[in-house]
């Protein structure tokens, strides 16, 4: 059991290790160092950086050691929480990433609670229930969720929203509370507003979790011990529920691990779609605006907050799994 | 010998209603089982043994059916018998029927219990579920239970999963759980099939030991005859989905009427044939679940088959002598 | 396992007729996974509009009738016409209603209206732009247009957007641009997925291990902040060819995850089979074993997991286009065609700009149904 958590552990560090360097190449990509790219926008607001400042700038950061020393340096600024300068916004990148960052979680968070909850049910509905017309409805919806791009169902859900109810259903937040100071009353704001881009981001999460749900648990419902635990005599609820819904939650919650980073990967263009007040919009403004350090800084944060993510839910999987627990192949 | 049966299955069909046509699992099996006696139900793989025993307990899985016949269960204490294929196979008194009066125990020890669960609870949960004990009188009994099918250090054991059991002890844990509501009726189903020979023998000894505590009645499912020599008091052989013969043990081995038993025996190694000598087998496979032959269905594999007649209709079942029945038109015609 | 059966064919049947079962007994690895596909209907089905949506591709050009980066500020935001099947006579003969220019006396601007009293019949392979067919052959017919006129005077079967760009012909060309990329996306990940899941399954241990960390951590790495990223340092410089390169790379990049998976789960399934084992055993090199002996056997699982890999490229290029870090005009695409409906007002005004993902869904979904039929398939014991 122990193993098994050094083990996850381990291969989240390494992964939060890749994704920083790949931040770092992030930005390091754009042609010219930034000191370039910054000279340039103090000069488009009117401002002139002489040759000795640009040097010193460029001592500072490190820009004329080699490339690993440079990644070094700025991973022990990281480290220490300075990020470094947004150029767009002339302001440190935490300050301007703010509550955005922690929305996207919730975002996240709910969309991941949102499919879990519609997919669990539904599964063991259409398993035990094959070939019903509830089976073949929700199939379909499957088959949607699949299909359509979330990006493109917020697209059509806010068009439709527009055409008929004359709403428009973007944002996390009212027009007065957009920005208050957090209260209560802002809070629950939020939550009215959750549920919209929770499902938006939750479909096609959740098609492939009735999909997988549905399969392992047509395989569990065929195997011996469901006919053991009917012959025990217990009622035929009490049988599905307890054995073979147990075992069939394992691959679920395996397949689950990787559908929190397709869900943040999603609401990125959601977000934009949506108009929400998360990392997405500042993402894309920033890429653009080719504002690295703040672009990197949002690709190494939503990866890390990812891979923890992540991690938490192997960890639930494990408490799910007695074989893990007990070191058992196979 | 003039005790009443305490399950009577006469004329039992189950079929699976399928797409591609009706798979006749079981076409009409009969047997009695006897108080504290074991009937060994054997044959090929596919002759309709499990479903048989799934029958009786009203288990067979959709999309097969209990077509006819009657499983007449003789209650505890009761002075009627109870047909088991008129109840309800989701109702509550076939529900306490199971697990209660008739337990049952599979072939693959590895698979039949969830390896989600602990030994003690996947136990205990049928002393809770027919005794009504609590969470932890159910836990010391399943630890009794334990102790009981030979299990060393069963208060550890019992805390543990499955799979850190070795196959035989998993099979002993099986045998506990059918159990654990003190049934009166075993239904095995080639308990000793998946268990390598010394741990066979032992849960086969265990079995017996059982028996003689308890009374139980046994029925014992299974393709060795090996089993049936060691274990049955009486035997059916069952092909295709019939009971072909019936009879003492004794009298099946030596003196079997149908050429299905014989053709069964011979083919059973001995260590007295010579080197090198070939092993009798049954001409032929069993034939497609769809592809029923006509007449008696035994009839293109046999040596004994009679054209224009075997091929023609099915023999039905006659007595042949006292507690004794064979299906086969060779003594049909000899009456 | 195919060929256990075949070596036992001889004992299964007696009847010297060869019977059905005889007839799988003795049948190619592909002959039974055809057989077996061709019982899904739906994924017949699906790869017949699969197979239609790559030849309308190809034959873009012609499939338009109007040059898809020829703009008119004055036919800007025509809605969608309606096709008359009949003309008066009843005969078949489509036609649409033309427009009218008419100068809006407020903004004196020219404003194009239908125009209900004009009559434009429509006809097969009518003169239209010039284009290349095939990018070879110079030609101007395509396979409609309007009868005695040009298509630009007042063809407009699905509307126009904000520059009076005709969608149909822009969704014709975006098309072959978005299939394509999928197409190369999924070639790319293909090769890496075969060479690294191969690897993998055949070496085992720590090429094994190895492999399979570097997988783990690409899937739990968020991939489109990350796409967006590298997408947006290509250079603005770049030529729309070098760009559609840098993407193919880029989505590729993340796909190849699953098909090594598979391929690697094929491979580690396969070297235990007994005629594998056989094969090892007489003596056959491991080339001839891998070619010979286990790719027939484990390539239909490959075609169908890259059928169902395929969806997720084209929705990457789409969702990267869309938000303007993808493929970037004058390149035009499925994502390119949707990134002008992103915005709620300008699909207030035209909402057939929405039109541009049916396309996407329905060849997402014929993928999907294609790959999951070839996938049963794939098992043809199974």
């Amino acid at each position: 059991m122990i193993a098994y958590t050094v083990r996850r552990l381990l291969l989240a560090l390494v992964t939060i290790w890749a994704i920083s360097v790949l931040s770092f190449v992030i930005i390091q990509l754009p042609p010219g160092d930034f000191v370039d790219a910054y000279i340039s926008h103090l000069s488009a607001s009117g401002s002139v950086v002489s040759a000795e400042e640009a040097q010193s700038l460029r001592k500072l950061y490190g820009l004329d050691r080699p490339i690993y020393v440079q990644y070094a340096k700025w991973m022990s600024r990281v480290s220490e929480g300075d990020f470094g300068e947004s150029m767009e916004w002339m302001r440190p990148v935490t300050e301007v990433i703010g509550d955005r960052l922690w929305l996207t979680m919730v975002v996240s968070i709910a969309a991941i609670i949102l499919t879990y909850a519609i997919a669990f049910p539904i599964g063991i509905y259409s398993a035990v229930r094959q070939y019903s017309v509830g089976d073949y409805l929700f199939t379909l919806f499957g088959f949607v969720g699949i299909a359509v791009p979330n990006f493109l169902l917020a697209l059509i859900l806010m068009y439709f929203s527009f055409k008929y109810l004359d709403a428009n259903i973007g944002g996390l937040f009212s027009a007065d509370y957009a920005l208050a100071p957090w209260s209560l009353d802002k809070v629950w704001d939020l939550l009215r507003h959750l549920p919209l881009p929770a499902f938006v981001l939750a479909v096609g999460g959740t098609a492939q979790l009735i999909r997988i749900m549905r399969a392992n648990l047509l395989d569990e419902l065929r195997k011996p011990y469901v006919v053991t635990a009917r012959a025990k005599g217990l009622a035929e609820t009490r049988v599905i529920m307890k054995y073979p819904v147990r075992a069939a939650l394992n691959p679920f919650a395996s397949s689950a691990a990787y559908l929190f980073p397709q869900i943040v990967s999603g609401g990125i263009i959601v977000a934009l779609v949506l108009s929400l007040p998360t990392v997405g919009p500042l993402l894309l403004t920033s890429l653009v605006a080719q504002d690295m350090f703040l672009a990197g800084t949002i690709v190494l944060m939503l990866g890390v907050m990812t891979v923890i993510g992540t991690f938490i839910s192997d960890l639930i999987l494990m408490w799910v799994d007695p074989r893990i627990r007990f070191q058992v192949e196979g | 010998m003039a005790e009443t049966p305490i399950l009577s299955v006469q004329g039992l069909k189950t079929y699976y209603l399928q797409d591609e046509g009706v798979v006749r699992a079981v076409d009409g099996a009969s047997f009695d089982l006897y108080p504290g006696r074991t009937l060994g139900i054997v044959g090929e793989s596919g002759c309709g043994k499990s479903v048989s025993a799934r029958s009786i307990l009203q288990i067979v899985e959709r999309p097969g059916r209990i077509e006819a016949g009657r499983i007449l269960l003789q209650r505890e204490g009761a002075a009627d018998t109870v047909d088991l294929a008129r109840l309800d196979p989701k109702g509550r008194e076939m529900r306490a029927i199971r697990g209660a009066e008739i337990a049952l125990v599979f072939q693959e020890p590895m698979t039949s219990l969830s390896a989600y669960y602990t030994v003690g609870n996947q136990i205990g949960e049928v002393i809770r579920l027919h005794k009504g004990f609590d969470k932890k009188a159910a836990r010391s009994r399943a630890i009794e239970l334990l102790a009981k099918v030979g299990i060393p250090r069963p208060e550890r054991r019992v805390d543990e999963y499955p799979f850190q059991l070795s196959g035989g002890l998993r099979q002993r844990v099986m045998i506990a759980m059918a159990l654990a509501a003190e049934p009166r009726i075993l239904i095995a189903d080639e308990p000793t099939t998946a268990l390598d020979v010394t741990t066979q023998a032992q849960i086969l000894d265990l079995l017996r030991k059982l028996q003689r505590e308890r009374g139980l009645a046994i029925i014992l499912i299974t393709h060795d005859m090996g089993v049936i020599a060691e274990m049955a008091d009486d035997v059916v052989v069952m092909y295709l989905g019939r009971a072909v013969e019936r009879g003492s043990v004794d009298e099946i081995f030596h003196a079997p009427k149908h050429p299905y038993t014989r053709a069964l025996l011979r083919s059973i190694p001995s260590i007295l044939a010579k080197p090198r000598d070939k092993l009798a087998t049954i001409s032929g496979s069993i034939p497609h679940p769809y592809d029923r032959p006509t007449g008696c269905p035994f009839h293109p594999r046999c040596g004994d088959f009679m054209p224009g007649i075997c091929d023609t209709a099915a023999p039905e079942m006659r007595p042949a002598g006292a507690r004794r029945e064979v299906s086969c038109f060779l003594y049909e015609h000899t009456q | 396992m195919n060929a256990v059966l075949a070596w036992l064919a001889p004992w299964r049947s007696s009847a010297a007729a060869p019977s059905a079962e005889e007839r799988i007994a003795f049948a190619t690895q592909f002959q039974l996974t055809w057989w077996r596909f061709r019982k899904h209907r739906v994924a017949v089905w699906s790869g017949l509009i699969v197979i239609l949506f790559y030849i309308a591709a190809i034959f873009a050009d012609t499939i338009a009738y109007t040059d898809p980066q020829a703009t008119d500020s004055r036919r800007s935001y025509i809605p969608p016409q309606a096709i008359h099947l009949f003309d008066e006579e009843g005969s078949l003969r489509p036609w649409v209603h033309g427009l009218k220019g008419r100068r809006d006396l407020k903004t004196f601007k020219i404003v194009y209206t239908v125009d209900p009293d004009s009559k434009l019949y429509l006809r097969f392979f009518a003169e239209g732009y010039p284009y290349h067919l095939f990018g070879l052959i110079p030609t101007t017919t395509h396979l409609f247009g309007v009868a005695n006129g040009k298509a630009e005077d007042g063809l407009y079967l699905l509307g126009t957007d904000l520059l009076g760009r005709d969608l149909w012909s822009r969704l014709a060309v975006a098309t072959r641009i978005s299939l394509s990329i999928g197409l190369a996306g999924v070639s790319v990940s293909l090769f890496l997925g075969v060479l690294l899941g191969g690897l993998s399954g055949l070496y085992g241990g720590a090429v094994d291990t190895l492999i399979q960390r570097l997988i783990e951590i690409i899937r739990s790495i968020p991939t489109i902040p990350l796409w967006m990223g590298l997408a947006a340092a290509l250079p603005n410089t770049w030529s729309t060819a070098q760009i559609y390169f840098a993407i193919t790379v880029i989505i590729s990049f993340i796909g190849w995850t699953d098909l090594a998976r598979v391929v690697r789960g094929q491979f580690m399934s396969l070297r235990g089979e007994d005629f594998v084992i056989a094969a090892e055993l007489a003596g056959a090199s491991r080339l001839r074993i891998i070619f010979r002996h286990m790719l027939p056997s484990f390539l239909s699982h490959v075609i169908a997991a890259t059928s169902l890999a395929l969806p997720a490229m084209i929705i990457s290029e789409t969702s990267l286009s869309f938000l303007g870090l993808g493929l970037r005009p004058p390149a035009i695409s499925w994502g390119v065609l949707l990134q002008d409906a992103q915005n709620i007002q300008t699909l207030g005004i035209a909402p057939w700009l929405l039109i541009a993902a049916i396309p996407v869904i329905v060849i997402i979904l014929a993928f999907n149904f294609l790959g999951d039929g070839l996938r049963d398939a794939a098992d043809p014991y199974g």
